[in-house]
């Protein structure tokens, strides 16, 4: 093995994998805060089209970024509405979320499918992942705000009955999320792989849901699940190509069935502490109670 | 009185319904959306191309995004419940699927691409790519530098293994240096890692893309990283016109009509169609004048004209597979049983076919 060959390696995994440390980091500070989205899927996906159109109408760059941030926000502004303040139940919005998502970036690109567009460099977005997940962990167990937010999210009565709005916190926890869905989504569309193709996130959404559990919800530990999800991917297309006898099928698996065994840890309830899993994840808080 | 004018429009209905024809409802399930550019996509072509011949004689409906599990299965039974005549379904692994709910509708004519177990109501039909693996192959072996060729591949199937060998064949003729890397992605559609795949491939130092997968991102990627690609299911040079050399283009449009027009008429009858360029059901894209020199487009150009003919055949005798065994003898060609269940790669491939 030369140098470059590893070093090209290297590459195309940081751009691999870029979108799910974006994705994963944005619904670790919305699960954090006690809600679980699970429409990361959805918002992805309107993000990655609404970037496109705008990139396809006006040609620029920022533009079409913003556009997209600003299609995550009012996505998860929806779903904040709904499970906040009308109560609904986080699980089923959230999946609703996703199927809308899919059905509304399938209608919004219909006539987009097939333009094309030059591409972005993708290292801009790959140094800021890094940069994001090193703010929120320094967010999270440096800053007075982070403790408040965290604390919403193990027992949203208690922050409550400190006088910390339960609600205004999980909003803003909750557009964090989408906005960074929007841009992994975004990042997909245009620098990744630059076109738009309905459902084109292809499950990337759903990996960066697990990939939270697998990081027991801490901020460093999804960017190392991300690489090691990312890296495993490449690292199996290398082996192939190299013509080494290598399971495939075994390696896109891996990382739901590390999801699955964290996921059975976690369900005793001591060890979900130690975890860290937020206590009041998917529990609804009632203000007055 | 009410029971007599229902009893009376009955009657009518069934009397001339016949000679007022209800236009016929064809159905289609797409394994992704029409817009894919590739595979979906020109059997959407193909679709319009039958609605363009048919005119009122029919009417058309599609599914897409169906996945090949359970939910096709239900998809299929949809279409049959809402009064489908004819139901394309247009994926290898809706097979069992297909066969489930026909049986169910023995008076429902059913199409099942790629297929290869007939029934009363269902019929197979594919196209003979194969023999356009066999150009590109040819073209590759003159056309590669580093004489590595990368090939993107989906999932294990006959079909797909019988691509990369008739490509090989090809390749290797001309080229005997050539060696191939080869990536299954076990996924038709995800544009991310087709791309990867690429990316990983010309990392590796191959300088040909070829793909059987169904987006434009590996022949982007190859544009891209400056080498060249082979399209896939339909014409994708307009994406990629400094790597694209030519795709192999899937034609379905006539078939389509005809076996709509056959169900018209009350003549739809089973059986089993597998066509190829002679027919027409196989087309390569223009070959890129730009990248490709005159005498090598001349020579695919020659070789499309042989395999019309028949006096080429891809898979031409000897042929040896890894172990060495003689598996087509020389001067025979390989019977389409073989090509159907092909699930081995010829001498010369490294690697081995994921089971």
């Amino acid at each position: 093995m030369n140098l470059d060959l590893i070093f090209g390696i290297l590459q195309i995994v940081l751009i691999a994998t870029t979108p799910l440390v974006f994705a994963g980091i944005g619904e670790l500070v919305t699960e954090k805060s006690g809600v679980l989205n699970l429409g990361v899927e959805g918002m992805m996906l309107v993000g990655a089209v609404s970037a496109f159109i705008i990139l396809v109408i006006t040609g620029s760059y920022f533009l079409a970024f913003f556009v997209s941030i600003l299609s995550g926000i009012i996505m998860s502004g929806l779903f904040a509405f709904l499970v906040l303040f009308l109560m609904s139940n986080q699980i089923a919005t959230g999946l609703a979320l996703t199927i809308f998502g899919i059905g509304l970036s399938s209608m919004l690109g219909k006539q987009y499918i097939g333009t094309p567009i030059d591409g972005l460099s993708p290292w801009f977005f790959v140094i800021f992942s890094f940069l994001i997940v090193f703010l929120v962990s320094y967010f999270f167990y440096k800053t007075k705000a982070g403790l408040i937010l965290r604390a919403v999210g193990e027992s949203h009565n208690s922050a409550h009955a400190l006088g910390y709005s339960v609600i205004k916190i999980r909003f803003l926890s909750i557009i964090f999320g989408g906005s960074m869905c929007a841009l992994a989504g975004s990042y997909i569309s245009i620098c990744y792989a630059p076109m738009w193709q309905e459902g084109m996130t292809a499950g990337r959404g759903w990996i960066a849901l697990a990939l939270v559990v697998f990081a027991t919800w801490k901020p460093e530990r999804v960017l190392i699940g991300a690489y090691i999800f990312g890296g495993v991917t490449i690292l199996q297309m290398n082996l192939q190509a190299l013509g080494l006898r290598f399971p495939g099928q075994f390696f896109s698996m891996a990382p739901y069935v590390a999801t699955i065994i964290v996921l059975v840890l976690i369900s005793s309830n001591k060890l979900r502490i130690k975890l860290s899993a937020p206590a009041s994840l998917t529990i609804p808080f009632y203000k007055g109670r | 009185m009410i029971r007599i004018i229902t009893f009376l429009s009955t009657f009518l209905v069934i009397a001339f319904g016949s000679a007022y024809a209800e236009p016929k409802k064809v159905g289609f399930i797409y394994i992704g959306p029409p817009g894919d550019h590739g595979w979906t996509y020109m059997h959407d072509v193909g679709r319009k191309y039958m609605e363009s011949q048919l005119g009122d004689s029919i009417t058309t409906t599609y599914l897409e995004n169906i996945p090949e599990n359970a939910d096709a299965v239900r998809a299929i039974r949809k279409l049959a419940d809402s009064g489908h005549d004819l139901i394309f379904t247009t994926s290898f692994n809706y097979m069992d699927q297909t066969h489930e709910v026909a049986k169910d509708f023995p008076d429902i004519k059913f199409e099942h691409a790629t297929g290869y177990i007939q029934a009363d109501n269902v019929a197979t039909y594919s196209a003979r790519f194969y023999e356009g693996r066999m150009i590109e192959g040819h073209i590759a072996g003159h056309m590669t530098e580093t004489n590595t060729i990368g090939y993107i591949a989906s999932f294990p199937i006959p079909e797909v293994v019988r691509g990369i060998n008739a490509f090989y064949l090809a390749a290797s003729k001309v080229n005997p240096d050539i060696k191939m890397k080869i990536i299954w992605v076990f996924t038709w559609y995800d544009p991310g890692k087709e791309a990867d795949a690429a990316n990983t491939l010309i990392n590796q130092g191959a300088d040909i893309i070829v793909q059987h997968t169904d987006t434009y991102a590996p022949c982007q990627a190859a544009q891209k990283a400056g080498v060249y690609a082979f399209g896939q299911a339909s014409n994708q040079e307009e994406f990629c016109p400094d790597a694209h050399l030519t795709s192999i283009e899937d034609i379905w449009g006539p078939y389509y009509a005809e076996r709509a027009k056959a169900v018209v008429d009350g003549t739809w009858s089973s059986g089993d169609t597998w066509d190829g360029m002679d027919k027409g059901m196989v087309v390569m894209s223009p070959y890129n004048t730009k990248l490709m020199p005159a005498s090598l487009i001349q020579e695919a150009v020659n070789m499309e004209v042989g395999i019309k003919d028949g006096t080429i055949h891809p898979f031409t005798g000897p042929i040896y597979n890894q172990a060495g065994e003689l598996v087509v003898p020389e001067g025979e060609v390989a019977p389409d049983g073989m090509l159907l269940g092909m699930n081995f790669y010829v001498q010369g491939i490294d690697g081995e076919v994921p089971q």
